[in-house]
């Protein structure tokens, strides 16, 4: 297993993520992945410091990625989140970035990076 | 959104008939009806249920002990968790004076562990309409999460939401063409109760007499009342 720790920032770059919020946050450690559209999975099973990768946009992915203390959350296939839900990452210090790419295609990749799934 | 603000706002609105639809549970349903028993405006006991697809049914009942009846099984079946007060928000529990008897400590927001086909069975078991809620909206809608309507689930009717027009909805879902539609506020503030509306003709307001309309029978029907293009959300 690779023992570097992999950053957000790290991420960002490789995969051209454009950040919405967290901006600040980039040194934030991965420690792994969890790729759902589900909310009531994500509660479920996501873990702390996880990426999350997702094309759900509603509102309560925000409350839910706070809620799980993820890494932060990638929003796939294009998709954007509102002003409001940008807002509200931001006072919550959740960073959330976007892909144009689907979500497969992200999850991939950073598994590719070491980003591994559930521990 | 507490009982005697709720009655205050759906008097001003000039309306007849609400139905209280809270996630997963109907423990506010009570005070509301208390709340305008001296006013003409009638209470229809409901809940909004989350399937395990997260989509979301809407069951309208008869009377506040068929709801009830139907809040255990949904309480089983519930998401296990807490609710967390600081990201979700508080789950009171209200009286008709707007006084807090305590607080819902279950996960509310979370999803059951029964279909949508389960729900609509169950809530039919309960004497109740099953309406799916918000079909045109991107999140935890029939559509949104399966993609299509499926054979086995007897819908009473599917609503449209305020941020769409009929034709709108049955443009994008042809779908819901065969289905009864009708548009209700889905009110999570004060501001939002009466933002649309669904008319109904009927003898009384009951729910017998909702389903007769649905149908157009003996005379019942109903026409949507959605907001115009300058009054409604982006």
């Amino acid at each position: 297993m690779d023992n570097n720790v992999l950053t957000v920032g790290s991420i960002v770059k490789t995969l051209a993520l454009e950040v919405q919020s967290g901006q600040e946050l980039m040194f934030t450690e991965i420690k792994g992945g969890y790729s759902s559209d589900l909310l009531s999975d994500v509660m479920a099973n996501g873990k702390k410091g996880d990426i999350w990768v997702t094309c759900q946009i509603h509102p309560n992915i925000i409350a839910v990625g706070v809620l799980k203390e993820m890494a932060g959350i990638i929003i796939t296939g294009g998709r954007k989140p509102d002003a409001g839900m940008v807002e509200k990452a931001r006072t919550e210090k959740l960073i959330v970035m976007c892909s144009s790419l689907p979500s497969f295609e992200v999850a991939g990749k950073l598994w590719a990076m070491g980003v591994e799934g559930p521990r | 959104m507490s009982p005697k603000r709720i009655v205050k706002k759906a008097k001003a609105d000039k309306l007849d008939l609400i139905a209280i639809c809270d996630h997963n549970s109907a423990e506010n349903v009570a005070a509301v009806f208390k709340a305008a028993k001296k006013d003409q405006l009638k209470i229809i006991a409901g809940m909004e249920i989350s399937s395990s697809e997260e989509v979301h049914i809407l069951g309208l009942f008869e009377c506040l002990e068929d709801v009830l009846s139907l809040q255990g099984t949904v309480y089983a079946q519930l998401a296990e968790g807490e609710n967390n007060p600081a990201v979700f928000g508080d789950q009171i529990i209200a009286n008709e004076h707007d006084e807090v008897e305590g607080y819902n400590n279950r996960l509310l927001i979370g999803a059951t562990l029964l279909t949508a086909a389960e729900i609509v069975e169950k809530i039919h078991k309960s004497k109740g309409l099953a309406i799916a809620s918000h079909i045109d909206r991107p999140s935890y809608s029939l559509l949104s999460q399966l993609g299509f309507i499926p054979d086995d689930i007897d819908l009473d009717a599917v609503e449209i939401s305020p941020q769409s027009t009929l034709d709108e909805a049955t443009e994008k879902f042809p779908e819901i063409r065969k289905i009864p539609a009708v548009t209700s506020s889905d009110a999570h503030d004060l501001g939002e109760i009466g933002r649309a509306v669904t008319l109904f003709y009927l003898a009384e307001p009951s729910v017998p007499e909702i389903k007769k309309a649905l149908r157009n029978q003996d005379g019942r029907k109903f026409t949507l009342i959605l907001p115009s293009p300058s009054e409604g959300e982006d």
